[in-house]
């Protein structure tokens, strides 16, 4: 085990919120350790060295010149105590400890089940995108872009950079909340020009407001998916549907740390602190309002975990500006009852213990229905079904047991010595 | 720039560019089923940043790795749950 993790502030999360709280930690010269599961910086939203915004890049800069330590490859498996982190790094054990925490987990998107939905092939937008970044082959594939989000179009246009034939772009919200929406983004002109660029990346692909997808046919992979606007439905053939309907915050450690959620969010001060003493949050955790939200949020509770009051209220009028961009964000892209109806009795809700709608439907919690059908016990440990389960059936999970990821046996031992 | 990466997917041989993740290695090579459900049923990536466990695979022997978290590395070893 390695005793040199010990921190003033240690972040969990090197997306845009962990990066901006790192660097601000730093700056107000605490040692500061980062701590993210994956070998690159700058989160989901951030991620791939190609077509990174300036932005991404900056932060990227500052932070690796900003004198904090990076513990890449790093997954924070328990929270055994306070001040302590229990974490995995390669397959071993290791442990880190802090006097202040900052919780930057970030957001995964949202699945809802749909007959088809578990055929290789469909992914979700995010996470095509990611994959599309690393090397996943889409050139000349035909791809359906479908759910909900302003996600969807960034996606893209993206994939469309990279050889792909989008076919569609299907946004489940109406028309006109859309366009309310790309009216909002007036006040934040950076906003729009990222939005006028990804137009100018899409045209000539159709962009179809109030519909979604009913289901997705194939054998090994998927090769088509029927849509429908609720009237009329039609089919596109396709050899990769990128499906999801928005983000939901990743809670985990924050509630294994014992921090309060409200409305499925954790809750903070104007300091960014949780209900936990010495524990900040920021980001997509306390409400999906993007990169440049996180950032913000980040930095607030960076300096407000060092202590410094200051410069951290010199940006509560610029996290104001993003907190109603969040808000219109809720409002435009809100779902529909339709899309959380499109699974059979037969679908599948649960893809780790194969367990369907219909038989989730003889229950009435999650509690009931994990104990009968293994639900939510598989290795995404309820992450997919269990949000998924909230939508479609009214309840979903509620709480959080360690492992908080899936760990080696020998990392459990250690956690219990 | 590195140099391309050679690494095996189900026994095949396969060279990609620096900064692949073995998801894409795994796609590039053919292969969608890269785990076969409870029930049977072929599965791939769902969520592509390390949440829903889709993607997992066999590693250099290890197994239940997450391919879309993992970068390729010269001489790797990657088994698809046929």
């Amino acid at each position: 085990m390695n005793d040199l993790n010990e921190f003033d502030v240690v972040v969990v999360g090197g997306g845009p919120a962990g990066l901006g709280a790192a660097c601000a930690a730093a700056a107000c010269g605490r040692a500061v350790g980062l701590v993210d599961d994956t070998p690159w910086l700058g989160g989901q939203i951030w991620r791939g060295q190609k077509g990174r915004p300036w932005q991404a890049l900056e932060w990227i800069e500052r932070f690796k010149a900003c004198g904090a330590k990076l513990l890449d490859n790093t997954s924070v498996i328990a929270t055994p105590q306070r001040g302590v982190l229990m974490a995995e790094k390669d397959g071993n054990p290791c442990e880190i400890r802090y006097a202040k925490l900052v919780l930057a987990t970030g957001a995964r998107e949202l699945f809802l089940p749909f007959p088809g939905w578990t055929l290789p092939g469909v992914i979700g937008p995010g996470g095509m995108q990611s994959l599309v970044k690393h090397g996943w082959p889409v050139k000349d594939q035909r791809v359906v872009v479908a759910g909900s989000g302003p996600l969807l179009l960034a996606v893209a246009a993206g994939l469309r950079q990279y050889g792909a034939h989008v076919v569609s772009v299907v946004e489940q919200a109406p028309r006109s909340s859309v366009l309310q929406f790309g009216f909002s983004l007036r006040s934040h002109p950076s906003k729009l020009w990222q939005a006028a660029r990804i137009k100018m990346g899409l045209l000539g692909v159709p962009y179809r407001c109030g519909a979604w997808p009913a289901k997705a046919e194939g054998s090994d992979n998927v090769g088509s998916v029927t849509l429908t606007d609720g009237h009329k439905t039609w089919t596109e053939e396709c050899n990769l549907l990128a499906c999801g309907f928005g983000l939901v915050p990743n809670v985990e450690l924050p509630l294994a740390a014992g921090c309060e959620l409200k409305d499925g969010f954790v809750q903070v001060n104007e300091w960014q602190a949780t209900s936990v003493t010495g524990i900040y949050c920021a980001g997509e955790p306390t409400g999906i309002g993007g990169a440049d939200c996180a950032l913000v949020e980040g930095q607030i509770a960076g300096y407000a975990a060092s202590g410094q009051p200051a410069p951290a209220e010199s940006l509560f009028i610029l996290r104001a500006r993003w907190h109603k961009f969040r808000a219109a964000l809720a409002r435009a892209f809100a779902l529909r009852p339709e899309v959380k109806q499109l699974a059979t009795d037969s679908t599948l809700l649960c893809r780790c213990e194969d367990v369907t709608v219909g038989q989730m439907r003889q229950h009435t919690n999650w509690r009931d229905a994990k104990l009968q059908t293994r639900c939510g016990m598989g290795s995404c440990q309820g992450r997919i079904c269990g949000a998924a389960a909230k939508e479609v059936l009214g309840w979903g999970m509620e709480s959080v047991r360690p492992p908080i990821l899936p760990a080696r046996v020998q990392s459990l031992i250690v956690k219990a010595k | 720039m590195a140099e391309e990466v050679k690494l095996r997917v189900n026994g095949k041989e396969l060279t990609v560019a620096p900064g692949t993740i073995v998801a894409a290695a795994i796609r590039i090579a053919g292969v969608t089923r890269f785990r076969t459900s409870l029930t049977g049923f072929p599965r791939g990536p769902l969520c592509g940043m390390g949440i829903c466990m889709e993607c997992c695979v066999t590693i250099n022997g290890r197994e239940h790795c997450r391919s879309c978290q993992t970068l390729c590395e010269p001489g790797m070893e990657v088994r698809t749950g046929e």
